[in-house]
Parts: structure tokens; C-alpha cells; sequence
């Protein structure tokens, strides 16, 4: 009883999440995840899930179009480092307030329709953007190639403050901290910490029980004279500034930002994350976000040779019948290990990776609890 | 006056495309309720059918290119052409119709296992899991094709005597210069004949009676005791032929390569749901209307007007067609707004 | 509940402050290990370099072979093999004993063919496995995206195929090199190539990719076809990936144009080009003047795929596997007894970058990038499949000879598909550093990384 309560905490919930992220560097680095570049992105593309799952995991509505959101969160911060200042603080807060009403606009819209017809609404958004930010909109997007830094930047604010030149380009700062590298990892993993936290008191307020009160019967809510329609925006509206957010840190660890961030492959992926972590689970889109993330970036960098390393511990022959079993899955080929998985994900574990773990859990939990009792009448 | 006559007709032949992408995935839907975003897997399956079988048929003597000594460069002479002249040489001309022989046993073959290896232990879960489901599928599928033919397009060409133009303008004596491809015109038609196929078939068979009925209530046919399982099963297979089938006939217009199925995903998805989900007929029409307007934005004179609309036109309309019809054209009420 | 939240925060803080601590050490260790420049290599007996190529998406094949060019380059830098081009290239600094003594190692990425994909894994082969030099690339936007990365983070980037102007003109980096050659040149070595074979009188249609490569090629080619007489009658810029491009090519037929210019890459250029034969534009006649499609950037690979369609249509490439001299002749023996088939224009530049890069570290002693940055501006050379070329110091754009090719009539085999028509001499394609396409980028100063 008192354990549960304990578990049930958020005081324990936060410290465990927040040792936990912080602690990523040590931890993952024996699986060889422990750079920064990959760090951030983890962080970055939790952010993202844990925004995406406020509106698909509460409300049930699946929205295509959250990767529009993310790019539109980037540009602004960019935008933001050319124009204004290279602190990251407006940046990020620019992000967030342009992909907010971004989201809003495209919220009010597309929330006049559900189901399917709400999704290819939000789709239809997203691609447009992306159509035109690759094209037409170039004078603001910079295009094919991605809004960058140049030495001709403005600058306004820091031109103010001082008045040295700058050899080459800057580089993004919080008061003096160079956010790249593990300094901009432990911002971004700060920023999902409270992200998660927001998240957390979200799903547990009458706002959330509201959200999910949608998702399991809409038509009764509304029948009790109930109307949905603000609390379905305001949900759209805060997911949608979760996705600039992590637009936003993407371009304060790394100041570029690409077109194709938002198209339709995107926003997909950040549906793939939540379902194959764990949809309506808090930690669930995190976990899945950085499985993706760490296939894309881990194993498609196997190449024979490494392979060959791999493997090295084993005789000649052997050693070379692995390589050719696994390699097919790796390097290139590691969109067909991504697929696989998917696929075995959802076939086996409808509820994602949180249920594999709370399968595992359950029976650890059962077998101890039952050795826990003989011990108390022995 | 030339240049819209050419617009519609492009915008017909595209709509042909769409349509017969759409039809495929909104039978599958209708009868399955399956959100399957494998659907333009199978349309790439359908155009490698072309390309395996051309393969076969010029199945080559390969002599050896000696001027060239640090690899084996060939020239190479199709057996066929070796064995029977020109007969054979008329064969491998004929490679894209002959695949369209050999696609609908294969496809159907293709279809079949999916539903029941894959498909049929996902009717009861959510939307999203099917999704994800068929999409790890799609990029298996994908990825297999790839390991066996590399990423770069292959030519397909259709046969010699419609590889060219036809003279459209003097023969329904307007001007000269309205020329269009034979190949895109044979498509249009096999598309108008494929739709009117599915239709009659579903519409004066018995077979597509219980299927029509078993759309509208599952349940209730059911409990009349036919196994409508089996027949959505048969359904599905039939939604596979013709994915495959579309996808045959434009390999000649679009050299296929693995990704060809999901750069038409995405547009046959929006198709659908603007024709209204489930609906066959919607998907058609929709097809159609898309297809118009797709052409008619990318003209010269509405581009200077609107810079960009042509990259956003299908969005755009199916945008205001959601707005203003809540059901796409012809959907059903309640149908996918859960 | 007010009380716990205050105390919650609180113990927020602290761990949070305790996190930092536990992993700040890790993080002062890495760069204190960095003095001098990112990723020396220091005493170890070995020097490690990054391929970022792409390995998924519609580049995918081209990615393989630039890989396989790489591996072959590798492993003569290490003296394995028969040596390739390091018998042919002078002056020639490289001992085959790896770069400097060192064992030359590498890691491998896949760019995806996007910005975002490229440039995180770019960051993994510095930030994790200490890649000295990057290089790679199959597209002008992923080039000029990890070009400005590495001039970020400190380390040589050495572009593989990309044809933009903008990748050494308005976005050139200092850290940053390119061998592959550009919009401008291909308009250059057409031109009077076009003059001589369809005369000076022609109307020109463009269509045009829309995107930034796009753009460039289209006005370096209208400029040069303008500067031979022709007319430009349309520009239409067609969305990148259409697939079908029926509704672009249908006005084509009524615009009273003769010449058909296709600004298409990769998948785009099969597209278009099959479609604009099918149209029957090849077969027709256009006020006495026979209809005719140019292709300006073409590669082997690409015109593969459009099969018959390519017969007889110029373009321009920056180089082919037929060609006779001594550094082309020992770069196809290598690759084509290594892999078993030729080598495409995009292996070939990668190849040649990874040995040029590795001679300027030999060259200056050492791998810090300022060196090497030195040691490469205003280098000449020669042996390497496209005659006497010079690497500028104002643009770091390599300047050689540019081939202008032509799809076969009659192959000799699957691989003969271009003739090489002729080889346009260095003079001709030439330009000043300022000129109106490249003007607007700065160099910027080299970057060492170091913190």
C-alpha cells in the first residue's frame, strides 16, 4: 500500500525521471549513445512525443501534421539568432509563441472535423507548408538548403551590447554557455524535465480528465450540454507548442533549420514514437523517441567492417556467417530492421514498449511478492 | 483554346491514376475497415511485376566487351531474339502487357496472404495500430525490393507502336499541335475500364450483393449465415490486383523504383477521404476532380497568378472540400469520426 | 499539498544541480584532451576519417558507389592494393603508409538525402568516433548544410557530388572544399557546343526544379544560352519529386518553343525526360527547326534509368569512366577490378577528394585544419582523371576541364550509355571569384575546433 503510494507520487515520479535523463551521458554511453549530438536529440524528440501524446494519447485525435509545428518553431528561432540576439532564451521562446499560434490557427480549422477527416486536415496543412517553405516561401526559409547563420546577420541586440566584432560565426549561448555539446544537452534535458513535469500535472488536472473524457465518449460530453470544442483547441494549441519547443531546441543545439522537418515523414515518425512507446503513457513517447532515434543514428552506421569488429571474438567462419546474417539489417538496410520492429511491436505489444515493461514487471512483481509473504509467515 | 483541351485531358488521364490508386485502398476500408498504408506497396509490387517479367523475357547472351579489360562489360542479345527472331523481339516489345497477364495471379496471390498472414488480426484494433502495422510492412516490403534492384529507377518502356504520340487535334479536326501520348491515353481507358469492371462486379454479381450488404451491416449478414469473412478476404485480394494492376500500366510513364508506392500514398489517402471513406464512388470522382485541378493549377498563366499553387492545390482542395462537406463527397455519416 | 510542492522543487534543484555535477567532469575531460585542434589524433597509430553518404532514400545507389570509392581510396592511403591514382598524381606527397604514418580508419553515416539526417550524422562521427574530415554528399543541400557544420565544429569537409553554385559561391566555407563542378561550368562548356550543333537561332523552354540547385543552373544556363543567341521563351519551375510531369510538359507542345532544357537531377531528370519523349517533343518540328531536350547535369547512373530516352541528348558531366588518360585509366582498373563494374562521375570525385585531402595533411605535416586548409588553397595538380587543376584559394572550388557528353546511339554494353563529345578546356569555364552567380558568400576564417 504505502509503496504504491510512493510509486504514485509525483515527487518520486520527478526525481526518478530527472536522475534518469541526467544521468543519460553515463548510461548510455556503453551502448554507444553517449555523444552529445544524440543526447540533445533524445531529449529534443521526447519533448516532442510528450507534446504529440497530450493531444493523440488524451483526446484520441491523430494528428498528421505535428512536424509543421516543429519547423515552424525552428525557423523562428533561427530567425531569432539572426535578427535579435544569439541567447537562446528569445530564441526558444519566439519558437514556441509562433508554433503556438501556428497551432492554433490550424487547430481552429481542423478541429471542425474528427477521425480520419481531422488527420488528412492536418496533413494537408503540414505538406502545404512544406511544399511552400521548400519553394516559394525560400526568402524565408532559405529553402533546399536551410536557414543558417551568416556574418551579415543584424544581430540587433548584440550589436547593442557590445560592440567587438565577431570573428566568424557565433555560437548560441545561455548568458556566456556555449549550448553545443554537453552544455546544450543538459539544457535540453532541463527543459524536457520540466516539459514532463508540465505534462504530468496536465494529465492529472480536471483539464486532462476533460481531454479524456473526449477521447473515451465525445457525443455523450457533448450531450450533457458539455462543449468540447476549447478544451480539444487548447489541447492542440499546447501540443503544438511542446513540437516548437522542440523545433526550437533542435535550432539552439544545432542553428539550421531544414524544410523537410516538416514533412509528412516527420510528423509520422513522431506518431511511431508515441504508438511504439506507449500511447496515452507518459514515459511511454519518450522511450519510443529514442529507440527511433537511436536506430537512425546507431545502426545505420554499421558498416562490414565494423560488423567484422563486432564479431571479432568469434572463429573465422562463424565470425563471417554473423556478418552476413546481420548486415542486411544494418547500415543501409537499417530501415528494414525499423519496419521489422514495428511490426513485431505492434503485433506483440499493442500497448508498446511501456507494456513489454509492465509484462516484465508484473511477473518479477508477482514472484517477489509471493517470496516476500513466505518469508513474512516463515 | 489547345492548351485547356490539353489540360483537361492530362488533368483526366492523372485523375484516371488517382482514381484507380483510390479505388483499391477505400474497398479495403469499406469492407475491412483497414486503414492500409501498405496499399501503395502493393501499386510498386505491381510496376516490379513489369519490371521481373521484362527481365525475364531479355534474359540476355552476354558477350564479353574485350576492349574493356578491368571489369566485364557486355553486350548483351536477349535469348528470345536469338531463338525466334522477331517474333521474340515483338514478345519482349510486349513486356508491359504480357505483365499485366502475370500481375493478376500474382497480386491476387500477394493479397491474400497479407490479409490472412498480417490483415485479419488487425480488425478489431484501433486505426493507429493498423497504420503502424501496414506502414512497417510497406517499408519491409520496400526494403526487400530494394535489396534486389537497387534504388535507382528502371525503364520499363511500353511497346514500339504506342511509344509515340497520337495526333488528337486533326483526327477530331481541331489544331494540329494537340498531340498526347498513346501510352497515357491506353491508360486513361484501361482505367475507365477497370473502375466500370469493380463496379459491375460488385453491383450484378451476387458475390458483390452479400459484399455490398456486408459493407452497409456486417452483422446482420452474418447472422443470415454467410461467411462474409471470407468474401471481405476475396475483397482485399481484388483491392491488391488492382493496386497492381495501376501500377503495371505506369511503369512505361514513371520508371519504377522501390519508393514509387509511398510517394503515392500519401496523395491516394487524401483522395480517399475526400471522396468520403468507404465510398467507391467518391474515391473516383475525387480522383478525377484532383486530378483536373492539379492540371489546371500547374498552367503558366494561374502559376503567375498564385506563385506556388500547384505544389499545394490537392491540399488545398481537400481542405475546403472537408470544410464544407464534413464526409468528403460521398462519404457516410459517422464513418471514421470516432 | 503546498508543502510538498515547495519541498519538491527544491529537491528538483538539488538533483538537478547533483546531475550536472556528477557529468560535468566527463565534459571539461573531453575538451582538455582537445587542446590544439578537434580530434587530434595525437600519438595514436591510427587517423580517423568520416563517409557521410547516402545510404537510404532515392541517391541511395550513387551513395554505394561514392562508398565504394572511399573504401578503395582507404585502403590505397594504407598501401593495400594496386594503388590507383596514387601512381598517377603529382606532385604526389603520400607514401602509402597511411596519412603521416598513421592507419587510415573510417566510419561510415547515412545522410538520408536530408539536411537534418546529414548533419546529425555528421556530429556522430566527430562528437563520437573523433572523424578528423568529412566528406561526402550526394545533394547540394545536404552539402552546404554539413559544409557549414563542420566549419562549426572545426573539422575539413570535403563535398562530394554537388553542382550547386551556392556550395562555393554564397554559402562557401573555409572549411569547406569542392572538386565536383558547378552550374556555371556546365552552362560555360555547352554553350558553344550547343552553337555548333543547333546553331544560334533557338527558342528555349526551361523546367526547372524548384529549389535552390534548381535556380542556379537554370540562370547560369540561360545566361549562356542567351549569350549564343537563343531565346529564352519560358522558365517553369516544377515541384521537386512531381513524379508525373505530364501537366508541365503539356503547354511545351503549344509555347511555339523548339528547345526543351531540363534543370532535373536524379529521379526528377528520369521523370521528365521520359515523359517529354513520350509527349513525342523529340519527334517534332518546330518551325523547320527539329525539336530538341537538353539534359545539363547528367550522370551515368541517372541516365541508366531513363533507358532509350537518353540517346543523342547533351549534357554535361564532370566525369566519365571512358576516359584515356593515365589517372582515369588506373582509378577505373581498381574500382572495376575491386567491385567488378566502372566507377560513376560521383565515385570519382569522392575518390579524388579523400587522396587530396589526405596529400594536403601530408603536405602540411600535420591534420590541424588550418594546415590543411593552407596546404590545399591554390594547390595544383595533375594525374586525376580531369587534367592540370588547381583548387582556388578565393572560392576553395576545384578549376579543370569539363566534359560535355551526349546519351550513346549505339551501346557497346550496359555501362557505355554517354560519349564523351568533348572536353571543354579549363579557360573556357572559368570565372572570377566575384562573379553576379557566386557573389554574396564569405570564406569566413578557418576553424580549428579547438576550445
Amino acid at each position: 500500500m504505502l509503496s504504491k503510494k510512493i510509486a504514485n507520487s509525483e515527487l518520486a515520479i520527478m526525481l526518478i525521471f530527472s536522475a534518469v535523463v541526467l544521468t543519460m551521458p553515463i548510461w548510455l554511453a556503453p551502448i554507444g549513445a553517449g555523444y552529445p549530438d544524440l543526447l540533445q536529440k533524445f531529449a529534443i524528440f521526447g519533448l516532442f512525443a510528450i507534446g504529440y501524446n497530450i493531444l493523440f494519447g488524451m483526446t484520441g485525435y491523430l494528428s498528421f501534421g505535428h512536424a509543421a509545428f516543429l519547423g515552424v518553431g525552428s525557423y523562428a528561432a533561427v530567425w531569432s539568432f539572426k535578427l535579435l540576439t544569439m541567447n537562446v532564451l528569445p530564441a526558444v521562446l519566439f519558437g514556441v509563441l509562433f508554433s503556438g499560434a501556428f497551432a492554433f490557427l490550424i487547430g481552429y480549422v481542423s478541429l471542425r472535423r474528427s477521425g480520419i477527416y481531422f488527420s488528412i486536415l492536418t496533413l494537408a496543412f503540414a505538406q502545404m507548408s512544406y511544399n511552400l517553405a521548400y519553394s516559394v516561401l525560400t526568402p524565408i526559409t532559405n529553402g533546399e538548403t536551410g536557414l543558417q547563420l551568416t556574418n551579415k546577420d543584424p544581430r540587433i541586440i548584440d550589436s547593442l551590447l557590445s560592440s567587438e566584432p565577431v570573428i566568424g560565426l557565433p555560437s548560441t549561448v545561455l548568458f556566456g554557455i556555449k549550448m553545443s555539446g554537453y552544455s546544450g544537452f543538459y539544457f535540453c534535458a532541463v527543459v524536457l524535465i520540466l516539459g514532463f513535469f508540465i505534462a504530468l500535472r496536465i494529465s492529472r488536472s480536471p483539464f486532462g480528465l476533460v481531454l479524456k473524457g473526449i477521447k473515451s465518449n465525445q457525443t455523450r460530453m457533448k450531450f450533457t450540454g458539455f462543449n468540447t470544442r476549447p478544451y480539444m483547441i487548447t489541447a492542440f494549441v499546447i501540443s503544438g507548442m511542446y513540437a516548437g519547443l522542440a523545433g526550437s531546441l533542435m535550432a539552439v543545439t544545432d542553428p539550421l533549420a531544414g524544410a523537410e522537418r516538416m514533412q509528412w515523414t516527420a510528423s509520422g515518425e513522431v506518431v511511431l514514437m508515441t504508438i511504439l512507446g506507449g500511447v496515452g503513457t507518459l514515459i511511454g513517447p519518450v522511450l519510443g523517441a529514442g529507440l527511433i532515434k537511436y536506430f537512425e543514428n546507431i545502426f545505420s552506421a554499421f558498416n562490414d567492417r565494423a560488423l567484422h569488429e563486432l564479431f571479432a571474438f568469434l572463429p573465422d567462419g562463424v565470425e563471417n556467417l554473423f556478418v552476413t546474417i546481420v548486415s542486411p539489417f544494418v547500415g543501409e538496410g537499417w530501415h528494414l530492421t525499423l519496419g521489422v520492429l514495428f511490426m513485431i511491436i505492434i503485433v506483440f505489444l499493442p500497448g508498446g514498449i511501456i507494456q513489454g515493461i509492465e509484462r516484465i514487471n508484473n511477473r518479477f512483481f508477482k514472484k517477489s511478492s509471493s517470496a516476500k509473504s513466505d518469508s513474512n509467515e516463515s | 483554346m489547345d492548351a485547356i483541351f490539353l489540360q483537361i485531358l492530362n488533368g483526366l488521364d492523372k485523375g484516371g491514376a488517382y482514381a484507380l490508386i483510390a479505388l483499391g485502398l477505400t474497398l479495403a476500408f469499406g469492407t475491412l475497415g483497414i486503414v492500409n498504408f501498405a496499399h501503395g506497396a502493393l501499386f510498386m509490387l505491381g510496376a516490379f511485376c513489369a519490371v521481373s517479367i521484362q527481365a525475364l523475357l531479355t534474359h540476355s547472351k552476354k558477350v564479353k566487351d574485350e576492349s574493356i579489360t578491368f571489369f566485364d562489360a557486355y553486350k548483351e542479345q536477349p535469348y528470345l531474339e536469338i531463338w525466334w527472331g522477331d517474333l521474340g523481339t515483338t514478345i519482349i516489345d510486349y513486356a508491359v502487357p504480357i505483365s499485366i497477364l502475370a500481375a493478376i495471379p500474382i497480386m491476387l496471390l500477394i493479397g491474400l496472404s497479407m490479409e490472412r498472414g498480417l490483415i485479419r488480426f488487425f480488425y478489431k484494433r484501433t486505426h493507429a495500430e493498423q497504420i503502424l502495422v501496414t506502414f512497417g510492412l510497406a517499408i519491409v516490403i520496400q526494403e526487400l525490393i530494394k535489396a534486389n534492384f537497387g534504388s535507382n529507377p528502371i525503364p520499363t518502356p511500353a511497346p514500339d507502336v504506342v511509344s509515340g504520340s497520337a495526333n488528337i487535334g486533326s483526327a477530331l479536326g481541331l489544331s494540329d499541335s494537340i498531340v498526347y501520348p498513346w501510352w497515357r491515353l491506353i491508360y486513361l481507358a484501361f482505367s475507365v475500364i477497370i473502375l466500370a469492371a469493380v463496379f459491375a462486379f460488385l453491383q450484378f454479381t451476387t458475390f458483390g450483393m452479400v459484399v455490398r450488404a456486408g459493407m452497409h451491416d456486417r452483422d446482420m449478414v452474418n447472422l443470415l449465415g454467410i461467411d462474409v469473412e471470407k468474401k471481405f478476404t476475396i475483397v482485399f485480394g481484388l483491392a491488391a490486383v488492382v493496386a497492381g494492376l495501376a501500377g503495371v500500366m505506369y511503369a512505361p510513364i514513371l520508371p519504377p523504383d522501390y519508393h514509387i508506392g509511398m510517394d503515392f500514398l500519401v496523395l491516394s489517402f487524401v483522395v480517399v477521404v475526400v471522396g468520403g471513406m468507404g465510398s467507391l464512388g467518391g474515391a473516383v470522382a475525387a480522383g478525377f476532380l484532383l486530378g483536373i485541378l492539379q492540371s489546371f493549377a500547374s498552367m503558366n498563366e494561374v502559376k503567375s497568378l498564385f506563385p506556388g499553387i500547384d505544389q499545394i492545390i490537392i491540399y488545398l482542395v481537400a481542405v475546403v472540400i472537408l470544410l464544407v462537406r464534413p464526409r468528403g463527397l460521398m462519404g457516410r455519416k459517422g464513418v471514421m469520426e470516432e | 499539498m503546498k508543502e510538498t510542492n515547495i519541498s519538491r522543487r527544491s529537491v528538483l534543484k538539488g538533483t538537478a544541480a547533483l546531475g550536472l555535477a556528477g557529468t560535468a567532469p566527463m565534459f571539461f575531460v573531453r575538451n582538455a584532451s582537445a587542446a590544439g585542434y578537434l580530434n587530434d589524433p595525437g600519438s595514436a597509430s591510427s587517423v580517423t576519417l568520416g563517409f557521410n553518404v547516402p545510404q537510404t532514400g532515392a541517391y541511395a545507389d550513387e551513395g554505394a558507389d561514392e562508398l565504394r570509392a572511399y573504401e578503395l581510396a582507404v585502403s590505397h592511403l594504407n598501401g593495400e592494393g594496386d594503388g590507383g591514382m596514387m601512381n598517377t598524381m603529382k606532385p604526389l606527397s603520400l607514401k602509402g603508409n597511411g596519412i603521416l604514418g598513421k592507419k587510415v580508419e573510417y566510419v561510415t553515416g547515412d545522410t538520408q538525402t536530408k539536411s537534418d539526417a546529414a548533419r546529425a550524422s555528421a556530429k556522430r562521427m566527430i562528437e563520437k568516433d573523433g572523424a578528423v574530415m568529412i566528406t561526402g554528399g550526394s545533394s547540394s543541400g545536404v552539402a552546404i548544410a554539413v559544409q557549414g557544420l563542420c566549419q562549426e565544429a572545426g573539422v575539413i569537409f570535403m563535398a562530394g557530388l554537388t553542382h550547386s553554385n551556392d556550395t562555393t559561391g554564397k554559402d562557401k566555407r573555409r572549411n569547406g572544399f569542392r572538386h565536383f563542378f558547378n552550374g556555371y561550368m556546365s552552362g560555360a562548356a555547352l554553350g558553344p557546343v550547343l552553337e555548333k550543333a543547333y546553331g544560334t537561332e533557338r527558342n528555349a523552354y526551361h523546367l526547372t526544379a524548384d529549389y535552390t540547385w534548381g535556380w542556379t543552373q537554370e540562370a547560369s544556363i540561360k545566361a549562356s544560352t542567351e549569350n549564343i543567341g537563343w531565346n529564352t521563351s519560358n522558365t517553369v519551375k516544377t515541384p521537386v519529386g512531381a513524379g508525373d510531369f505530364s501537366q508541365y510538359i503539356t503547354p511545351v507542345l503549344n509555347s511555339g518553343a523548339d528547345t526543351l532544357i531540363l534543370n532535373h537531377y536524379g529521379k526528377d531528370m528520369i521523370n521528365s525526360l521520359t515523359q517529354a519523349v513520350q509527349f513525342g517533343l523529340r519527334d517534332k518540328n518546330v518551325n523547320g527547326k527539329d525539336f530538341v531536350i537538353i539534359v545539363p547535369l547528367y550522370s551515368r547512373l541517372m541516365a541508366q534509368g531513363a533507358g532509350e530516352a537518353v540517346k543523342g541528348i547533351f549534357g554535361s558531366t564532370n566525369w566519365h569512366w571512358s576516359l584515356a588518360d593515365e589517372g582515369s585509366k588506373a582509378f577505373v582498373k581498381s574500382f572495376g577490378e575491386a567491385y567488378g563494374f566502372p566507377p560513376s562521375q560521383a565515385a570519382h570525385t569522392c575518390y579524388v577528394q579523400a587522396l587530396l585531402y589526405a596529400d594536403a595533411c601530408e603536405r602540411a605535416g600535420t591534420f590541424m585544419p588550418c594546415e590543411v586548409v593552407n596546404a590545399l588553397e591554390g594547390h595544383k595538380f595533375d594525374g586525376m582523371g580531369n587534367g592540370p587543376t588547381e583548387y582556388r584559394a578565393e572560392d576553395h572550388q576545384c578549376f579543370k576541364d569539363v566534359l560535355v557528353v551526349k546519351g550513346k546511339d549505339n551501346p557497346s554494353s550496359q555501362f557505355d550509355v554517354l560519349e564523351v563529345v568533348e572536353v571543354t578546356p579549363r579557360a573556357q569555364v572559368e570565372y572570377a571569384p566575384d562573379n553576379e552567380f557566386f557573389a554574396g558568400g564569405d570564406l569566413g576564417p578557418c576553424n580549428n575546433g579547438a576550445a
